[in-house]
């Protein structure tokens, strides 16, 4: 059965109803960065961080990370939502309808992709207004880019644990022991050459540091790796993990 | 032709056989009942019969088609309202059905029209813009069962269509099902473990437990396994020469005495009281209280498993526990 694009539309406008009404979610889901952003940024700003390009702030080099940050949480909890689904028995009407499987896999993506994106520009707004400055308009298309390849690889990552749990209950344990330590071990509060060995070679093992690591080139002009293999990396494990996702999502039960 | 037709269909969880080499068929246009306590394999064999879960052995087919080779064709042709109900909350009624009747392709214009006749026909028209995590119980039951028939299914499957419902909701529900099986034509498959319901709706019942039919027929004809009705005859004086009388009888199956009261029992009850107070007045004994009592099909799960549901449901409360837990789900 090929794709049926209503029923990814259809799938996506639920997401963006939700997504609309869900005000306090929103709000939420902004205040973390934004106390990252606003505590770590202001209160290391005039200090030297070992590993930082001499005559960046703290601030500019740290909004990347929070971005990358705020993109890792939504897409994670996009992928994952089919578990809420699941609980709240919405996912027997999404299985039971005469759609493809992909077509489902495909409107999940859309969604969350595009709930992601806006909590991504939400937060970059909140960043001009604390003083972080781009380097220029192209440059933006490309952080748009690794923006989308961080949420198709997160989205994908969320889809394969939400196709393997049956109930919330490894909920907790996802955002402990995956979610956050990619999180800390992506560079994104840091410069990693400050890491010790053992913990740098973990770091190179997550694409989220590529994507970190992209954002802060193209936004700041700084990167340690060159922008070919950040994109090189990122393109590759979306790809990868979307298809995971939509693989695992495929073939797991649906009650 | 048959709507379903099903052959020794198995379901086997890791260390549990949900449901155990059921056969049946329902023709177009029943209204058919799987009747059983929690636990018996009803959910499971409707989840098998709508293409969400794969059947262990056996085969399946719902309006023609196979439910594990051609699922899309099944789920063209059901329509399905879960036990468990399965809205989201976040949307307005009328955006549920939305939903639905895009995700099966139904184009603008007649997606409108049908969306309005069935919030029409359960009553939801003036709550349609209300946000579903607002509605109640049977609000959102019969929203459900609206959604259900928007895609004009051949076959409808209601699991539990009236758990957990007040008195009033359920008649009502119980009113549109059988309106919509006699007008629409819908075949429809209810599970329950509420015995008014199924005596009520059903044309036919099969009895579930353990996985497995216990008995499957009419409501009527199970009951009639029972031997018939209960008489009970209150008299004045002496009542030995009326029950010694009434022994000679052949179409009275079983007699006993409780006190003044003679407790009788035959088929067709209500036709044969007038016979007996005929008897009784010819030996000159009055007859001063007459009571029937028809069998219930309570009284049938218990002659065809050997306990009462309720009982059933005690002693397989935790076997359900271990397959919740191991499986999420029943």
């Amino acid at each position: 059965m090929g794709i049926s694009w209503t029923a990814v539309y259809v799938l996506w406008l639920r997401e963006m109803k939700r997504y609309v009404r869900a005000k306090s979610r929103i709000i939420g889901s902004l205040i973390q960065p934004l106390f990252f952003l606003a505590f770590l940024g202001l209160g290391f700003n005039r200090m030297a961080v070992p590993g930082m390009q001499a005559g960046t702030g703290y601030v500019q080099f740290l909004v990347p990370g929070i971005l990358g940050m705020t993109l890792l949480f939504s897409s994670s909890m996009q992928g994952l939502s089919v578990l809420w689904d699941r609980e709240f028995g919405f996912l027997k009407e999404i299985m039971v309808a005469p759609v493809g499987r992909v077509s489902i896999v495909l409107g999940r993506i859309a969604g969350g992709t595009t709930t992601t994106m806006i909590q991504g520009l939400l937060v970059l707004a909140v960043s001009f207004a604390l003083g972080f400055r781009i380097s220029g308009a192209p440059h933006l298309v490309l952080a748009l880019v690794y923006m989308v390849l961080i949420a198709f690889t997160f989205i994908g990552f969320g889809l394969i644990f939400a196709s393997k749990m049956k109930d919330m209950q490894g909920f907790g344990l996802i955002i402990n022991f995956i979610i956050f330590p990619v999180f800390f071990l992506s560079g994104a509060l840091y410069p990693l050459s400050n890491l010790p060995l053992f913990v740098r070679v973990l770091s190179y093992l997550d694409p989220l540091t590529y994507g970190i690591d992209g954002l802060r080139g193209a936004m700041i002009g700084v990167a340690v790796h060159s922008q070919a293999l950040n994109l090189l990396v990122m393109g590759g494990s979306a790809l990868v993990m979307l298809f995971l996702g939509a693989y695992f999502f495929e073939k797991s039960e649906s009650v | 032709m048959d709507a379903i037709k099903v052959e020794t269909l198995t379901k086997r969880f890791e260390d549990v056989t949900a449901v155990d080499g059921i056969s049946f068929s329902v023709e177009q246009g029943e209204l058919f009942g799987l009747l059983g306590p929690n636990g018996a394999g009803k959910t499971t064999t409707i989840n098998m019969l709508s293409t969400l879960l794969k059947p262990t052995s056996g085969r399946a087919e719902v309006a023609g088609f196979d439910v594990a080779r051609q699922r899309d064709s099944v789920r063209r042709s059901i329509g399905v309202v879960f036990q468990e109900p399965a809205l989201d909350g976040k949307l307005t009624g009328r955006e549920n059905l939305e939903f639905h009747a895009m995700m099966y392709g139904i184009r603008k214009a007649e997606r409108a029209r049908r969306i309005e006749e069935v919030l029409t026909l359960v009553d939801l028209a003036d709550k349609a813009a209300v946000l579903v995590e607002k509605y109640s119980g049977g609000m959102k039951r019969r929203l459900e069962i609206a959604r259900g028939l928007i895609q004009q299914p051949k076959v409808l499957f209601l699991d539990e269509p009236t758990l957990g419902l007040d008195a009033q909701t359920r008649r009502h529900i119980w009113d549109y099902v059988k309106k919509l099986n006699r007008e629409a034509k819908v075949t429809i498959i209810l599970t329950t473990h509420y015995m008014e319901e199924a005596d009520y709706l059903c044309g036919r019942i099969a009895i579930m437990d353990h996985g497995r039919f216990a008995a499957l027929d009419a409501p009527a004809r199970l009951k009639d396994v029972l031997g018939g009705d209960v008489v009970s005859l209150e008299v004045e004086g002496e009542a030995e020469p009326l029950l010694a009388e009434l022994r000679t009888l052949e179409w009275i199956k079983k007699t006993s005495r409780h006190g003044e009261e003679i407790r009788l029992t035959m088929e067709k009850g209500e036709r044969r009281i007038p016979e007996i107070i005929t008897l009784a007045q010819a030996l000159g004994i009055t007859v001063s209280c007459v009571h029937l009592r028809k069998p219930s099909l309570e009284d049938v799960f218990l002659h065809f498993t050997g306990r009462t549901i309720r009982e059933q449901e005690a002693s397989q409360s935790d076997r359900n526990r271990a397959m919740v837990i191991g499986h999420g789900r029943r």
